[in-house]
């Protein structure tokens, strides 16, 4: 018994296939389409990441030739690689965008956040980002979470509805059906949209090399010095490393995720190239969270909890 | 148990091909008894989709229960409280690829409280695997599942039959389930049945073609699921625009670009064409398409797109843009089958929304005529109200006029939900017009329930 295989690029049967990046690229323009034409007051988290790139982007296409109707969030961490920083900066000031921030060092500095034992932030950005939505009265809050990300995302719905704390509570989601989406929601209250929902990482990697979209360099393999904490290299800097019993050496190593500098590790890798990227995450057998995120592993119910909370 | 066709899914892929792969929405329906999660499992650990640290969270899970094996099942169960109690109370997301295509698998559980689940996952699904277990054959709960993807008009259906190594591999008790199943099916008007023999547990037919039984000549479950026509010939269905978003950048260098914005909900459309604008009836002719970014003479379903038109009208979000001469009717009654996913009841005479494509609308719940034992298709006469999970039909008086296609034309403009006004609640999910293929709008009395007929309404 054999399958015939269609080699034919971009489709199969018919003159009217769409490749899967098509496919969800249409998706994503129709979520924030709709999020525009529904809401009053959206705004795209966006941490110089590539999934909040990709959301700009897309965004981007969806209004073009108009401007984008939203303006941007960027939850700091106050341990940022500055290679993001400075790539966030450009990309605001070439799009004429308007950029909030939520910091946590402020919160630190005023004493109505209390620094970790374990030195990370990442758990801390829940509370400067709720007050911020709440204060701004957003309404919608686009992130580029994505469900194959971890199993407590596995049933994340597009539009997910959040109390006036921000709360998430699984019972409480809308049945989401065909491409209706309910963004309905009572004042004070808002919703996390997630239009990179279907995406897997290899999606992500594949359009951004598609659209050619430009990067931060950490995402690429280069020289960094680094040293060993719970199983990942991490970059050496004054946010908490190296402790005495950890030593720095210099690695060829790139980032596959983007995140706080105290728990977010790097890989060993060679790869200077986008496809070069792509072949390597095409071939490998971890996913990127459980190679790169201290955060997701903390425990099975980790992100289900901090998700309740308010965590995107 | 390999073949030599198989190819190597390790193999790291070209970014070429990797490219070039259509993408394939499938749902799952039946129940843990079934072994819908070792399926689901297998599917992803045999298709080398599970990655190493979700396989050793799994087996570090497996061991601490005292589990021999990996509990493949494990990899699907996304809550704390689903895995305290062993259930899976919602629909997840699961994400597969092969060489051929992306795979986006609506994970659906298979209780009896549970349709509203198998209705979310069956709404955007191309194709449906309804999974019986082999010594049990059809029961209630097959033909409920046969009967949501029926109602749903989900295009493809397979059947896995599981477990077959506990029935020693017989071709007869096979072909029996495939039978009846087929048969059942087909009256409700699934146009294309697939019935697979399968062992999750043992992986025979999944991925790899089973040694086991010789006398099955067909694909295995992946194998059909990458061969399945995903796209159709769309020149004779009806062309349908909601407008989402009006693009008027006002700059100086756009000072007069007026782009109606949306997703194709069906058919196709070409630049020239003359237009029809919903509700009121406007007409013009398309004078462009931008295919975001690009110039384009033709689109069609579900690309995102910007439409320009010669003339200027007045065009809003929620208005349907259509060709001239090919319009849905334009109606503030609607009759329509309806599943009730929210906790609290739908009852005759309730005020609700009516979100129809990018429009919503003020409406009325006229009548409920039925409710429908998906068990059996009998009808129970005037219910007053729907609970969750119940599926009925229902009159709806809209506040304006609004163009609702049948659900049977068109699963996107057929479609609709009901939402609570006060607080947001999704209420029920509707598709106007007929509930099954093979029944007409004639036959709207009540049959008695022991009827085998009961299910024409």
């Amino acid at each position: 018994m054999t399958t015939t295989v269609a080699t034919v690029s971009e489709g199969t049967d018919s003159p009217y296939a769409l490749s899967h990046l098509e496919a969800l690229e249409s998706e994503a323009v129709h979520i924030f389409r709709e999020v525009a034409g529904e809401f009053e007051r959206p705004v795209i988290l966006f941490s110089g990441g590539k999934d909040s790139i990709l959301m700009l982007h897309l965004a981007l296409k969806a209004f073009a030739p108009a401007a984008i109707p939203f303006s941007l969030l960027h939850v700091d961490t106050g341990h940022n690689f500055p290679e993001v920083l400075e790539y966030r900066d450009r990309v605001v000031a070439e799009h004429g965008l308007r950029l909030h921030v939520a910091s946590v060092q402020e919160y630190i500095d005023a004493g109505k956040l209390r620094e970790r034992p374990d030195g990370t932030r990442n758990p801390l950005q829940t509370v400067p980002l709720t007050e911020k939505i709440q204060r701004e009265k957003f309404d919608a809050v686009f992130g580029g979470g994505r469900r194959d990300e971890e199993k407590a995302r596995a049933k994340e719905r597009v539009f997910s509805l959040r109390d006036e704390f921000s709360q998430w509570d699984p019972r409480r989601q809308r049945p989401e059906l065909w491409q209706l989406y309910n963004g309905r929601h009572a004042p004070g209250e808002h919703v996390r949209v997630f239009p990179l929902s279907n995406w897997t990482e290899l999606d992500v990697w594949q359009y951004i090399a598609r659209e050619g979209i430009e990067l931060p360099e950490i995402y690429f393999a280069h020289e960094r010095d680094v040293f060993r904490r719970s199983g990942m290299w991490l970059t050496a800097g004054e946010w908490g490393g190296p402790k005495d019993d950890e030593t720095v050496e210099k690695r060829l190593v790139r980032y596959r995720t983007v995140g706080d500098m105290s728990c977010t590790g790097a890989v060993d890798s060679d790869a200077t190239t986008l496809d070069a990227v792509i072949t390597e995450i095409a071939a490998s057998r971890l996913t990127e969270r459980g190679a790169t995120r201290a955060d997701d592993k903390m425990s099975e119910a980790a992100m289900e909890d901090r998700k309740r909370e308010g965590y995107f | 148990m390999t073949s030599s066709t198989e190819p190597d899914k390790a193999q790291p892929l070209s970014a070429e091909q990797l490219s070039a792969t259509t993408l394939l929405r499938f749902a799952t329906a039946g129940s843990v008894d079934d072994g819908k999660s070792t399926l689901v499992g297998r599917l992803l650990h045999d298709s080398k989709s599970v990655l190493t640290d979700q396989l050793e969270a799994v087996e570090r899970v497996s061991l601490g229960r005292g589990q021999e094996t990996p509990d493949l099942a494990l990899l699907t169960d996304g809550l704390r409280a689903e895995r305290e109690q062993g259930i899976t109370i919602d629909v997840a997301y699961r994400y597969f690829a092969t060489p051929q295509r992306r795979f986006i698998l609506a994970d659906t559980p298979g209780h009896v409280q549970y349709t509203r689940n198998m209705v979310t996952g069956a709404s955007t699904a191309d194709l449906a695997v309804v999974l019986v277990d082999a010594r049990n054959g059809v029961i209630e709960q097959t033909r409920r599942h046969a009967a949501v993807a029926a109602l749903l008009r989900v295009p493809h259906v397979v059947l896995a039959v599981n477990k077959m190594d506990l029935v020693a591999y017989e071709e007869t008790v096979f072909a029996k389930i495939a039978e009846e199943f087929t048969a059942y099916a087909s009256e409700l008007g699934v146009p294309e049945i697939t019935a697979i023999p399968i062992s999750a547990l043992a992986g025979d037919n999944v991925v790899e073609p089973s040694s086991n039984m010789d006398w099955y000549g067909g694909p295995t479950v992946l194998e059909h699921l990458e061969t399945v026509p995903v796209s159709h010939d769309l020149t004779s269905c009806h062309a349908r625009l909601p407008v989402q978003y009006v693009i008027r950048p006002q700059t100086a260098e756009h000072p007069d670009y007026r782009g109606y914005a949306g997703q194709i909900a069906a058919g196709t459309f070409r630049v020239g064409e003359s237009v029809t604008v919903l509700p009121s009836g406007k007409t013009s002719k398309i004078a462009g398409i931008d295919l975001l970014g690009k110039q384009v003479d033709v689109a069609w379903t579900p690309q995102s797109v910007t439409l320009l038109l010669e003339s200027d009208i007045d065009i809003a979000r929620g208005d349907l843009i259509v060709p001239s001469g090919d319009q849905p009717p334009t109606s503030q009654d609607i009759t329509a089958t309806v599943c009730h996913v929210a906790d609290t009841a739908l009852a005759v005479g309730q005020r609700v929304l009516l979100k129809h494509t990018t429009r919503t609308v003020k409406a009325i719940v006229k009548e409920i005529p039925s409710r429908l034992t998906l068990d059996d298709l009998s009808q129970h006469p005037a219910p007053g109200e729907l609970v969750a999970n119940d599926i009925g039909r229902v009159v709806i008086r809209t506040a304006e006029p609004i163009a609702v296609d049948s659900y049977a034309a068109s699963r996107r403009t057929g479609s609709f939900l009901l939402i609570d006004p006060a607080d947001g609640t999704t209420l029920a999910a509707g598709m106007a017009g007929d509930a099954f293929a093979t029944t007409s709008e004639a036959a709207e009395e009540p049959k008695p329930a022991a009827d085998d007929e009961g299910w024409d309404f």
